[in-house]
């Protein structure tokens, strides 16, 4: 209860805050908004669907933030601010929220937004279709509507307010009923010509070269958004986008979809930022994946040893340029609401690893080795193929021999999650906001066989997984963060899945972008105050 | 009307050809592990799965491979190419959308390959082992020898990043809304270093298969004839040489319009040009089956009339042939 208020307290003040303030006083010192101009931004790949109240990626994100909103975002100290909710309070019992919707806002086609939009994107889009929204909103059984600026969301198990808002950041954006009710809502042509209630209008997408939105003249922020129009361009190749900046084709390359070359070079370059600022919401980690069903990597001693095997710090710097550091366990020490601190459970030592090796009963066979593990890189990252290279090497010293077997992206998925075709596995795993959204399924028993990272590896404990569901239902604050520093304890000791390093996102910025990057997740965020110096 | 009869043979016999392709590749595809769903669900970055089964059943990807085939044909034989899985259309519309793009750079860089190859194979032949000789093969043995995504890339870093002459890529300026001449020229400005790029390999080709069969032409006898007659050197060369040391290249040009669909990969992605090229790379990556058969049926359909037409021409420039008969 004493918390709900305090958000509850937290968010009006915000909002009075706000209004009170003249347009551009708070940016005193720094020079007044220009209206006007075009920002582009750097896109790796093409997105099949521009709808986030369907499809949870940062893909989706980057564009569609712009032109459809969510309840709430993060403020810059990364607490949630009001965007289509002014206010939120959870009922003492914990089983219901009620958010108050923000008055007078309309849709793009100009229909007004109510509380109707809310329940039908939470009941038939979030629930049912949003990849980790149905995680999230499993026990969410109605969403009443008593007025038409209040949305009750009700639960059949207690819902901690902090991990909704947290998660709604992403997961809680509002997609328009009148346009998807009655309709195949995977087929809905919404979905890749978005209408939202956000600064930007869609205009068109051209595929294979760019989506262009312009400045919507209705948006609830008065005076707002300063940018005429944003333009994501579609650039594959890596050299090409870096080129594209240089020659000013593109302002922004945000998430590092550069090559780490170059964005190391342009980080000497006076005309950008580069930077993690503003990506702090997104942290993400190169993880070592262990198939339990391979006798070896059953016993806990040998992927210890795996892990002791393993020089991170030499890997971060050498091959990561520095950007990032080893993982002292899943929660990063970026998440201020999470991080139980703590050392490094397992520190460069090969002379460790061998002796657990030959502990585990896997003595050095005549030509020096133990045994040898085939090794499936997800190549979600450029440094993917790199990490799987390093273990490759490192495992080699202690005597274990690795076989990297190359897939695409959707190969190896399907090799891993779908057919548990590997021994081991290496690719990225994104830490969003709070463990109970996207972390803990990669410890979590009994997922069904195919659902893509989620705990597919064939290793149970009935112990993690109460402390999961525990946490994921405590509503006292204190209580859970304890919680999860217990579950990283047990994580670190048992090692199912190892998160070798921990890292964030890497955005290059023209300088001539003002007000970018001031809250925690920027990139994904509807640029409402952006604008370009001239 | 032969001519037309001739065109529609022609294409007939060509369908069992275009049948087989189509076939092995979809059977090829399906051994690729991962399908769209598994593509679509790394760019989601996960997702549960009841998500997962509502997908695969909505692509039609739960039925047995024999019956995804077939489904496939009886599309075919009604003129459907099926639905693009990643963009959500038609797949005739997006591939539509993208022909224009490669058509132009596959027009344009065959017009630069073909008459820089033949002006400077002739130029070789003529000055043979003088210094523009030595010269000419020198280059042309570079420009084959390097890969052209390198040579895009130094283009892109010489002429847009440096010299900041050119852009470094995309097909037009992204919603400037430029009409007429302005587009036109707007276009030209894009495609200059991408043509460049992907004519070079084809230039450095043709040249050597020009200087070479120029130099054989010249020595026959019918040339050592017109010669001592006394004709004139210059009509000697056009009239007497090059019009039959042209038929080899006609021969190459016809077998390099699926080359050149191939290269067009490479400059498309080097560029960020919305051609085939790079939406046939996404359909393989994102496992887009229907895309990716209804780009590999248009590829054969190209480099048939491609063909085709090298054929016709083939009879235009040497009179025997036609003589024979088809």
């Amino acid at each position: 209860m004493s918390l709900s208020r305090r958000s509850f307290l937290a968010s009006t003040a915000l909002l009075a805050g706000a209004a009170a303030l003249p347009r551009f006083s708070w940016a005193q010192g720094a020079p007044a908004p220009v209206a006007g101009g075009v920002l582009t931004a750097h896109l790796s790949s093409e997105q099949r669907i521009l709808n986030p109240a369907l499809r949870a990626s940062t893909g989706v994100y980057v564009i569609t933030s712009k032109i459809i909103e969510s309840l709430v975002d993060l403020g810059p100290d990364g607490a949630p601010t009001p965007v289509l909710a002014t206010r939120w309070e959870a009922a003492a019992d914990g089983k219901s929220v009620t958010f108050t919707l923000r008055e007078g806002v309309k849709w793009h086609d100009g229909k007004p937004f109510t509380s109707a939009d809310v329940q039908y994107s939470a009941m038939e889009l979030w629930k049912k279709h949003l990849n980790y929204g149905t995680q999230l909103q499993r026990y969410l059984e109605a969403v009443d509507t008593p007025d038409a600026t209040t949305a009750i969301f009700r639960y059949s198990r207690t819902m901690p307010l902090p991990l909704l808002l947290r998660a709604l950041a992403d997961l809680g954006y509002v997609v328009p009923r009148h346009l998807f009710e009655g309709t195949n809502v995977l087929e809905n042509p919404a979905n890749t010509a978005p209408i939202g209630t956000g600064p930007f209008k869609f205009v068109e997408y051209q595929r294979g070269q760019y989506i262009v939105a312009e400045r919507n003249p209705e948006y609830w922020r008065k005076g707002e958004p300063y940018l005429d129009r944003v333009v994501w361009r579609f650039i594959t190749d890596k050299s090409a986008a870096s080129a594209a900046l240089e020659t000013g084709q593109v302002q922004i390359s945000a998430y590092t979809q550069l090559a780490l070359s170059d964005i190391e070079r342009l980080a000497k370059d006076s005309r950008f930022e580069v930077s993690s600022r503003g990506n702090e919401a997104n942290s993400f980690n190169n993880t070592v994946e262990f198939n339990h069903r391979r006798k070896e990597l059953a016993d806990v001693r040998v992927r210890r040893a795996i892990a002791h095997a393993v020089d991170v710090d030499f890997f971060v710097e050498n091959f990561l340029y520095g950007r990032g550091k080893r993982a002292t366990g899943f929660i990063p020490s970026i998440s201020q609401a999470f991080y139980p601190g703590g050392a490094f459970p397992y520190p460069f030592d090969t002379k460790k690893a061998e002796a657990l090796l030959d502990e585990a009963g896997y003595p050095r066979q005549k030509g020096g080795e133990r045994f040898s593990l085939r090794l499936l890189p997800i190549l979600n990252g450029e440094d993917v193929p790199q990490f799987a290279t390093f273990l490759q090497q490192s495992l080699a010293e202690v005597g274990i021999k690795v076989e990297i077997v190359q897939l695409d992206v959707a190969g190896a998925l399907s090799a891993i999650y779908k057919d548990w075709n590997f021994d081991l596995a290496t690719g990225w795993h994104q830490y969003r906001g709070d463990p109970a959204v996207s972390t803990t399924v990669w410890f979590r028993s009994g997922s069904p066989k195919g659902a893509p990272w989620t705990n597919q590896f064939g290793w149970e404990s009935a112990e993690v997984d109460t402390l999961i569901d525990d946490a994921a239902a405590e509503i006292d604050p204190v209580k859970r963060k304890a919680l999860y520093a217990q579950l990283v304890d047990v994580i670190n000791e048992e090692l199912p899945v190892w998160f070798a390093t921990e890292r964030q996102f890497v955005s290059v910025t023209n300088k001539v972008v003002q007000n970018h990057h001031n809250i925690p997740r920027w990139p994904s965020s509807d640029w409402h105050d952006t604008w370009i110096a001239k | 009307m032969s001519l037309f009869l001739f065109a529609l043979r022609r294409l007939a016999t060509s369908i069992p050809s275009l049948l087989i392709i189509l076939v092995g590749v979809f059977l090829l595809l399906q051994l690729a592990p991962g399908d769209t769903v598994d593509a679509l669900l790394a760019q989601m970055g996960g997702g549960d799965a009841q998500i997962i089964e509502t997908l695969r059943h909505f692509y039609g990807l739960d039925a047995p491979v024999a019956v995804q085939l077939g489904r496939y044909l009886l599309r075919l034989v009604q003129f459907d190419l099926g639905y693009s899985a990643i963009y959500g259309k038609p797949v005739i519309d997006v591939i539509v959308e993208r022909l224009p793009v490669t058509l132009l750079l596959m027009g344009a860089s065959l017009v630069v390959a073909v008459s820089g190859g033949v002006a400077l194979g002739v130029l070789a032949a003529r000055r043979v082992n003088k210094w523009p000789d030595t010269l000419i093969s020198t280059l042309g043995l570079v420009f084959y020898a390097t890969p052209s995504f390198w040579l895009g890339l130094m283009a892109v870093v010489v002429f847009a990043v440096k010299l900041g002459w050119l852009p470094p890529g995309g097909f037009e300026e992204v919603g400037a809304g430029y009409q007429g001449l302005t587009r036109a020229l707007d276009i030209a400005r894009h495609m200059a270093l991408p043509t460049i790029t992907l004519s070079l390999i084809f230039l450095a080709t043709y040249l050597r298969i020009m200087r070479a069969s120029m130099l054989e032409v010249s020595s026959l006898d019918f040339v050592r004839t017109a010669r001592a007659k006394g004709v004139d050197e210059t009509k000697i060369v056009t009239h007497h040489v090059l019009r039959n040391a042209l038929l080899p290249m006609l021969t190459l040009i016809g077998l390099n319009a699926s080359t050149m669909l191939g290269g067009s990969v490479v400059v498309e992605s080097v560029f960020t040009l919305p051609g085939l090229g790079r939406l046939a790379y996404e359909s393989v990556v994102q496992r887009d089956l229907n895309t990716l058969l209804g780009i590999v049926l248009l590829s054969a359909v190209l480099v048939i009339v491609v063909n085709f037409i090298v054929d016709l021409l083939y009879a235009r420039l040497d009179p025997r042939i036609r003589a024979k008969g088809h």
